[in-house]
């Protein structure tokens, strides 16, 4: 039976899940096929016929393209029957739905002739990494690096307030005695190691998640695998849990990264799973069950839903009401579920309660607990981007063990388990360090929303992490993502200071952005406010009120 | 917080969750012999005086010949053995934050001094075509995630490194055409086995997208001549294919007139259409015998290769303390050119060493002029000239002579008898004894 793909289209997915008719061409000529004729004849027929029109089409594609002299080229379509094994999507379709998504100049140099002499190609995949280098996110990082703002250096620079590195816990230098050992002895250091991480190190980081929930679960260090980042991380359990052609469900907004994470190189895709403002964006069961099903119509097999928690971009708590739904979700429709608790060392609000999903699942069925697997990041809670460690923790003994293996594509350097050791190993340091860290977020935060407060802006309540996801409908010019990316711009060019739209997020409701505020110290949320404010005038001025 | 029950449910709770193809396969090849033997020495290593008789690890190419320089010189630099580099935990600090993935510019300055020193000044590396992965592991992936699409294939010259058919296939879906190469040339590529490989993937409609070559060569110990480098090249304009060359063991070559970079014939290129099909691979893991730091390089001569890298190098990029680490000592142009030329040195002395004695006991080892290890001829022991029986011969040297060799079979090599023999990662004492275990073992054969 041919196999089909959801459609690649830049259009926001969240368009496929709510409205449920996002079918390909594909299935709009198979599946009527298949309905008119029964039985094996159907079978037959609902293939090839699509099969040779795919052929026929791409034939007629190569045609018009210029004559070349290789004219024995491969035909993509080698195996029209598709009933193979083969692990990767089926050829014909992919090529055809790759051509269809790509923007003209990149087609010119995946089409041009191969001539002696003529540019060499790159792959698809490549192609589309290339295409996406200018979304607001990279557009706004660029700004920062050429135009960093400094308190006496730089004071009109642009203000970093799109990514999330907590740039205030400077523990290095607060504690260098204490935290670590000075010794660089090398010989201890420079071999092989096994690429998944020392025992030592995973058992500080087993401590530091421990933490992080108030001891109220206590991690097995060998059930971790670390690996160079949180981005790897993610990319490892998307290649573990789901085949090409597969999808997971993750409900929006989420993190922009989960596009690079989970998409580039897996072949597995994103459904976005829309949250709204009116349920203050918590997750709808209903509309993710609506969600699967229609997955399940367009033949795309869903194998796990991604969440994170805190949320990124809201800085919500998951409930444990919550969080057992999900995995009674997970049970019934026999998926994984991907945890991301990258900020679960962050929490800064005193009423907040973290529970971790390792919690949830202490007492179930060992069958339930190998569908849960979570993702922790070294560098969010310690403020060590930099150092490169993160950790997948799974109860499924395949998951780890495909893991590790993984991990020789992605490992941790060496010296740096070493210095991490010694700084994590120490409980004293540990909770001291979790103790000021949050201290200092709250402080922040609460500035923050004091000042947008005034400005008359609304946020969600942040309760996790580094983020405060503000409500900015009543600026923009026009209630679409046009008007979003408009104000987004202003904020950049006029307000000199880099925010993630919404929509990056994939967030359904234009005029929600995310704003990051552990790059902050307490006396530069003013600096913020002053650069907003001027915007807000701007707006108003131009009479930008779109009155919500 | 009950769901409600829209459409017909999964009933059956007791289904196990399921796993990718990815995620089962065995392509990550950890069951072929090549890491068994690893296993083996895992349980029963070597150890002078606890544990004379135990297995000695031969299957593991590291570099630690010269790590006593390193040390020095590191300990030398940073007299509170700092793990923050020379410039101390102030100067760290201002790079814990760094995670850019262009990496630090006096580190990628660094590599490319270092790699240009290595060929000599033959030829020039631009700091800002540097990409830095994890690893050289890292790199090779990369690059065919870049180049090539699923089910495309690389072409590679048997015989070849094992690591390879995890890191081109394993989660790219690319496959690996071999290009057969045998003794009776010394294993070099003919023109001829290109093109044969070439259409034999054709004929299987499968879309050549580069060939891959390792130079110096792993397993085979020896460089990769300038006329085959020439060739390799035409062809690949001829195809418009990508030409990848893994240079890792650049460094390591006995005398450094005799090694051609890829590097080199490029430099005198002006051609870009020809230039940006190549593509050059660098690890810090073999030449310094710092494995353990993961640091691996891409350099491409190509522009949208090198932005692509860049950006797909954030699942795997090199710590900021590493890159510090590395980066004043690297630079250090006064230390890198004494390291280069003793390394080599004592690398060429212990192939000496390797290759007399074996040659006492009546084995031949093809010609070498690089690398860690030797690629030494036992097919007159086999008692079939097939896999199993080089197989069989091999379980007997891994548990007789408790020697973890790896056989040519783990490397694809078209020939059966050969087998890669390391000798860099162990004390000289260390290589006496297992040549005193193989003369043994030798005097046990010609006794039948």
């Amino acid at each position: 039976m041919t196999r089909t793909e959801p459609n690649r289209s830049s259009k926001s997915d969240s368009e496929n899940s709510g409205g449920g008719g996002g079918g390909t061409t594909a299935m709009r000529v198979i599946v009527p096929l298949q309905g008119v004729v029964q039985g094996r004849g159907g079978l037959f027929l609902g293939s090839v016929i699509p099969c040779a029109f795919f052929y026929f089409l791409q034939f007629y594609l190569k045609r018009n393209r210029k004559n070349e002299p290789d004219s024995g080229e491969p035909s993509p379509d080698s195996d029209p029957s598709s009933g193979s094994p083969d692990p990767t999507r089926s050829q014909s379709v992919g090529n055809l739905t790759e051509l269809a998504s790509l923007p003209r100049s990149l087609s010119r140099i995946l089409l041009s002739p191969r001539l002696s002499g003529g540019a060499v190609s790159i792959s698809g995949r490549a192609g589309c990494v290339l295409k996406g280098g200018d979304s607001p996110y990279h557009v706004g990082q660029k700004r920062v690096e050429e135009d960093p703002y400094d308190e006496s250096g730089n004071p009109d620079g642009v203000i970093e307030l799109g990514s999330a590195h907590n740039t205030k816990m400077d523990w290095v230098s607060e504690d260098p005695g204490e935290a670590i050992s000075d010794g660089l002895c090398m010989s201890g250091i420079a071999s092989y190691e096994p690429s998944h991480g020392l025992i030592e190190l995973k058992t500080a980081v087993a401590g530091f998640m421990s933490e992080a929930t108030k001891n109220s679960v206590s991690f097995d260090p060998t059930q971790i695998v670390l690996t160079s980042g949180a981005a790897s991380a993610i990319e490892i359990l998307s290649f573990c849990l789901a085949d090409s052609g597969n999808a997971f469900l993750v409900p929006t907004p989420c993190s922009p990264g989960y596009d690079r994470d989970v998409k580039w190189r897996t072949g597995v895709d994103l459904i976005h799973v829309p949250c709204r403002s009116a349920d203050n964006f918590n997750i709808s069961m209903l509309v993710l069950d609506r969600a699967f099903y229609q997955a399940k119509k367009r033949g795309v097999r869903i194998r796990g839903v991604i969440i994170s928690n805190p949320w990124n971009p809201t800085g919500t708590l998951l409930s444990r009401e919550n969080l057992y739904a999900l995995l009674d979700f997970a049970r019934e429709r026999n998926i994984h579920i991907i945890s991301n608790e990258v900020f679960a060392g962050s929490v800064h609000d005193e009423g907040g309660e973290f529970v971790s999903m390792a919690e949830v699942v202490d007492t179930e069925e060992n069958v339930d607990r190998e569908r849960v697997h979570i993702i922790y990041d070294l560098s969010k809670d310690l403020s060590f981007p930099g150092l490169r460690t993160a950790a997948i923790y799974s109860f499924n003994e395949s998951v780890l063990s495909a893991s590790r293996k993984l991990t020789t594509l992605s490992p941790v350097s060496s010296p740096t388990q070493h210095l991490l050791i010694s700084a994590i190993s120490s409980p004293k340091f540990v909770q001291r360090f979790v103790k000021t860290n949050r201290e200092r977020l709250m402080r922040v935060y609460a500035e923050l929303v004091k000042g947008l407060k005034e400005l008359g802006i609304e946020c969600t309540r942040s309760s996790g992490g580094f983020f405060c996801w503000v409500d900015m409908r009543g600026f923009m010019s026009s209630y679409s993502e046009k008007g979003e990316i408009e104000l987004w711009n202003k904020l950049l060019n006029i307000g000199k200071i880099n925010v993630i739209p919404g929509s990056c997020c994939h967030c359904i409701e234009p005029g929600w952005f995310r704003l990051c505020f552990s790059n902050l110290s307490e006396r530069d949320v003013p600096v913020v406010m002053n650069r907003i404010r001027k915007v807000c005038e701007t707006c108003k001025s131009q009479n930008c009120f779109f009155g919500i | 917080m009950g769901l409600p029950l829209m459409m017909e449910r999964s009933t059956n709770n007791n289904n196990v969750v399921e796993l990718s193809r990815v995620a089962v396969s065995d392509t990550h090849g950890e069951d072929s012999p090549y890491f068994a033997g690893w296993k083996a020495y895992d349980e029963n290593p070597y150890e002078e005086s606890h544990n004379p008789s135990g297995v000695i690890q031969m299957g593991l190419a590291e570099n630690q010949v010269s790590f006593d320089l390193l040390e020095r010189y590191l300990e030398k630099k940073n007299p509170e053995g700092s793990m923050w580099g020379s410039k101390g935990a102030p100067g760290f600090r201002e790079n814990a934050l760094f995670q850019d993935y262009h990496g630090l510019k006096s580190f990628r300055q660094a590599m490319a001094s270092f790699m240009q020193q290595i060929r000599g000044g033959k030829a020039r590396f631009d700091p800002d075509r540097i990409v830095l992965t994890a690893g050289a592991t890292a790199a090779n992936e990369l690059l065919t995630f870049i180049l090539a699409d699923p089910n495309d294939a690389l072409l590679v010259p048997t015989p070849y490194y094992p690591g390879f058919d995890r890191d081109l296939r394993w989660r790219t879906g690319v496959r690996i055409v071999p290009i057969h190469c045998d003794s009776s040339n010394h294993f070099q590529i003919t023109p001829e086995a290109l093109e044969q490989a070439y259409q034999t993937a054709r004929d299987a409609n499968i879309r050549v997208r580069g060939v891959l070559i390792t130079n110096p060569s792993n397993p085979l110990g020896a460089t990769v001549q300038k006329k085959v480098l020439e060739d390799l090249l035409d062809f690949c304009v001829r195809k418009n294919i990508h030409l990848v060359s893994d240079e890792i063991y650049s460094g390591s070559v006995f005398h450094a007139s005799e090694f051609t970079s890829v590097a080199e014939i490029v430099e005198n290129i002006d051609d870009v259409s020809v230039k940006e099909r190549v593509h050059i691979v660098y690890s810090l893991s073999k030449d310094l015998g710092l494995p353990g730091f993961r640091v691996g390089t891409i350099y491409s001569y190509n522009d949208n290769v090198v932005r692509t890298a860049r950006r797909m190098s954030s699942f795997t990029l090199v710590s900021s303390q590493t890159q510090q680490l590395l980066a004043s000592m690297l630079s250090d142009e006064e230390f890198t050119e004494k390291y280069i030329r003793i390394n080599r040195e004592r690398l060429r002395r212990r192939y000496e060493t390797i290759v007399e004695g074996l040659k006492k006991a009546g084995i031949e080892c093809l010609k070498g002029n690089a690398g860690l290890f030797c690629w030494m001829n036992l097919g007159f022991l086999l008692d079939t000239k097939t896999k199993e029986g080089e197989l069989a011969l091999w379980d007997v040297i891994l548990k007789e002579l408790k020697l973890n060799i790896s056989p040519g079979s783990s490397c694809h090599c078209s020939e059966y008898g050969w087998f890669r023999v390391c000798f860099a990662n162990m004390s000289e004492k260390t290589l006496d004894i297992a040549l005193k275990r193989i003369h043994e073992f030798m005097d046990r054969q010609s006794g039948f």
